[in-house]
């Protein structure tokens, strides 16, 4: 047993009212920089949609992620040592600046300085690259919100899953429902960036699990953004290094929680330690596609658990840190009430930033109707031209989860590699919550039902509470439990102090200028 | 005459190798960050493509060529003794070279025609790409006038060099030789001075200790182990990612 420590992100999805604020709080903290214009290390994409870049989730245009080989091995799936370094010279799955969108801003200055003339100025878009007019065709978040539109969400790779009738169905669902995804850095325990740097430049760090480039010894092989399969590792085309999602370490070491999560309007996002087993990495990597949502739950431990403690102890883990697993809200929603799910498993990264599937969307069902019930109606009655009919009532317990109207195999693509049984688990236990602050509070809702809800889906009336508790009161240090670096050895993870006697500060001791 | 010979190839040979070693030191040192091979394949893909492949490996089969001649002469000779392995070889390292003429050209056009290509070209850039075409060019120009060079390089070049790393000079032969091949020879000088402020210097970064590493790579900051361990003097520990 190699205990070690990760920190472990949850995004709340049922929460996320798409906002962009993480976003913008990121951007303005890291990348509104010459050549990271286009870099949203966090962006909220509309699903169903193709999202940012344009259909990265399709890894048969980007090679991202890892496979299966014959013998059962997971390699790289479009990098690796072979692959790699032949294709040095040009990268033929690498994205261009086209797949993300060209950076942009407006000419404001020509509305006060335009010389006198007989039409109103303008300020044109000019290109954040070339500084040469042009015609913004794309921008980072341009599906939003427009999921019924035929660009974005018709060519979502997850629709593969679907039956072309399910399909057709959902498309008259989507334009009344869909929901955000918000990404950031998976900080996976088996990183195909770090796997696919020829380098070295990216590593993990062992303290916390955050995976970071070093920019002095990134030389631009550019294997990272191929390799990485949810596309959040970013070239920078002015400085040429490779840059990527930092979650705010230097916050994070004095205990901050992450520009994104500290700014998050719905709270959706939860952080903590979680305690694994770094033995188990690969085998679980390689585990059937059925199987990886469960094996990686497998690789999490127990933080209370007296041996854990002590492996973790042995490996230099910090009593706080461990104190922080025990606490972690990351914990509690993954693996002990098991409410998450890990983004596109199947990608076999091992990503530690899970989700709580949306059960908003999947409240409502379509079902195509005859055509008798309209004819009832008053002959002025307000009635849809076509015939289907969206629906919120429901007589059985799970009745909206289970006839699935809303496809789960939708959601199962997206975080459970097609396992539609880890999804309706989770929606479920979603339901049992909800079911039995109805009970609670409203007292609709007869006491036997609310007791069989919670125990199919094996929660009990303390849990409940304490899954309403985290979901819908948490303050801040409840969702964000984060164990700072100790104080005596806070810059020391940065720099020797050593170097930096005599200077003020630290950072970058030279400018970041393209060489030459 | 020989005044000029002794400036191009003893005084500028000299010149270029203490640059190309002191500079290169110096720039990797204190100028880390700058040490990149400058991709600009984010910003255009599909020309670089007809570019950068046929360049690459052209131009990395010409430089193992003349290295393995300077540094095994003989060998060299040896095998340039039966006709059919001569041709061979000129053959093959003069398809490469054409593969080299082609990449570098469509490279250059690609530079001087997008847009967005021109934001992330310096003057040393094009100074470099030019005085490249201007050696690849002479490089073959001289494997048709001069044959057969993979011959003569090893017989009377590779002594040239052997001499000047020895310190004792010897351009006897390299006085002697036709125009094209001094131009040749002064451009390989020119460009050894200039690599270190040039990307070229990628060249020396290239990794190839990827083959060996481990795929995943986890650091950390500081062994946490010892630093607990009051035996351990504070001053022996560094950050490792520094």
């Amino acid at each position: 047993m190699d205990i070690r420590a990760q920190t472990a992100v949850v995004f709340h999805l049922d929460k996320c009212i798409g906002c962009h604020t993480c976003s913008v709080a990121c951007k303005n903290i890291w990348t509104d920089r010459k050549g990271a214009e286009y870099q949203w290390w966090n962006n909220v994409e509309t699903k169903p949609g193709t999202g940012y870049p344009g259909k990265w989730e399709d890894q048969s245009i980007y090679n991202g992620g890892w496979v299966k080989d014959a013998n059962g091995r997971i390699q790289l799936k479009g990098a690796g040592k072979k692959k790699g370094l032949l294709n040095i010279f040009h990268n033929p799955s690498m994205p261009t600046v086209e797949d993300y969108y060209e950076p942009f801003t407006y000419n404001y200055l020509n509305l006060i300085e335009a010389p006198p003339g007989n039409d109103q100025p303008t300020a044109r878009p000019v290109s954040l690259i070339t500084g040469e007019p042009m015609d913004v065709k794309m921008g980072p978040n341009w599906d939003d919100d427009l999921s019924g539109t035929p660009d974005y969400a018709r060519n979502d790779p997850n629709l593969a899953a679907l039956t072309p009738a399910e399909r057709s169905a959902m498309f008259q669902l989507e334009r009344m429902a869909f929901f955000y995804l918000p990404r950031i850095c998976n900080h996976c325990l088996n990183p195909a960036c770090v796997a696919s740097c020829p380098s070295g430049a990216i590593y993990k760090r062992g303290e916390d699990g955050v995976v970071l480039i070093n920019q002095k010894v990134c030389r631009a092989w550019r294997m990272c953004v191929t390799a990485c399969p949810y596309k959040k590792s970013y070239y920078n085309w002015h400085t040429g290094k490779s840059e990527k999602c930092i979650l705010c370490y230097p916050r994070m070491e004095a205990g901050y929680a992450p520009a994104c999560m500290h700014s998050c309007v719905g709270r959706i996002r939860y952080i903590g330690v979680i305690l694994y087993d770094a033995d188990k990495i690969e085998a679980v990597a390689s585990a059937e596609p059925k199987d990886l949502v469960a094996r990686q739950l497998d690789l999490m431990m127990d933080p209370f658990d007296d041996k854990v403690i002590a492996a973790a102890k042995a490996n230099g883990i910090a009593d706080s840190t461990i104190k922080a697993a025990q606490n972690s809200p990351s914990f509690k929603f993954i693996k002990q009430w098991g409410m998450a799910l890990p983004l596109h498993p199947e990608f076999r990264t091992l990503p530690m930033l899970w989700y709580v599937p949306p059960l908003l969307p999947v409240m409502a069902s379509v079902t195509q109707t005859d055509g008798a019930q309209k004819d009832k109606l008053n002959p002025i009655a307000k009635t849809w031209t076509d015939n289907w009919l969206y629906d919120t009532s429901t007589e059985e317990l799970w009745g909206t989860v289970e006839q699935a109207r809303f496809p789960l195999k939708y959601l199962a693509s997206l975080f459970a590699a097609g396992e539609t049984g880890e999804v309706s688990l989770r929606l479920k236990k979603l339901m049992a919550v909800r079911i039995y602050r109805r009970w609670k509070t409203v007292g609709d809702i007869p006491e036997a039902k609310m007791t069989k809800a919670l125990k199919e889906t094996g929660l009990t009336q303390e849990s409940a509470e304490a899954i309403f508790y985290l979901t819908a009161l948490a303050k801040f240090n409840d969702r964000f439990v984060i164990p700072a670096a100790h104080r005596e050895q806070a810059m020391e993870m940065l720099e020797f102090t050593g170097d930096v006697k005599g200077s003020t500060g630290f950072g970058f001791r030279e400018k970041p200028e393209r060489g030459m | 005459m020989e005044l000029s010979n002794v400036f191009l190839f003893v005084g500028l040979p000299y010149a270029a190798l203490v640059i190309f070693l002191i500079g290169t030191i110096q720039r990797y040192r204190n100028k880390g960050f700058k040490v990149s091979s400058l991709s600009s394949q984010f910003l255009e893909g599909r020309a670089l493509f007809w570019g950068t492949v046929p360049f690459h490996f052209g131009i990395l089969v010409l430089f193992f060529g003349h290295l393995s001649a300077f540094l095994l002469p003989g060998p060299t000779l040896m095998w340039n003794a039966n006709p059919t392995r001569l041709i061979t070889l000129e053959i093959t390292a003069f398809a490469f070279g054409l593969s080299t003429l082609v990449g570098l050209t469509a490279l250059f056009v690609r530079r001087l025609t997008n847009v967005r290509i021109k934001m992330v070209t310096t003057k040393m850039d094009i100074f470099l790409e030019l005085l490249l075409l201007v050696q690849v060019v002479f490089g073959l120009w001289v494997a048709v006038g001069y044959r057969w060079g993979s011959s003569w390089f090893a017989a009377d070049l590779a002594p040239y060099l052997w001499s000047l790393f020895k310190a004792n000079p010897d351009i006897t032969a390299v006085g002697a030789m036709p125009w094209p091949i001094k131009v040749h020879i002064v451009g390989a000088w020119l460009l050894i001075g200039i690599f270190p402020y040039t990307r070229l210097v990628h060249f020396l970064v290239a990794p190839l200790h990827y083959i060996t590493r481990p795929y995943q790579r986890v650091m950390w900051n500081w062994d946490r182990k010892a630093i607990r361990d009051p035996r351990t003097p504070w001053s022996a520990m560094r950050p490792k990612n520094n």
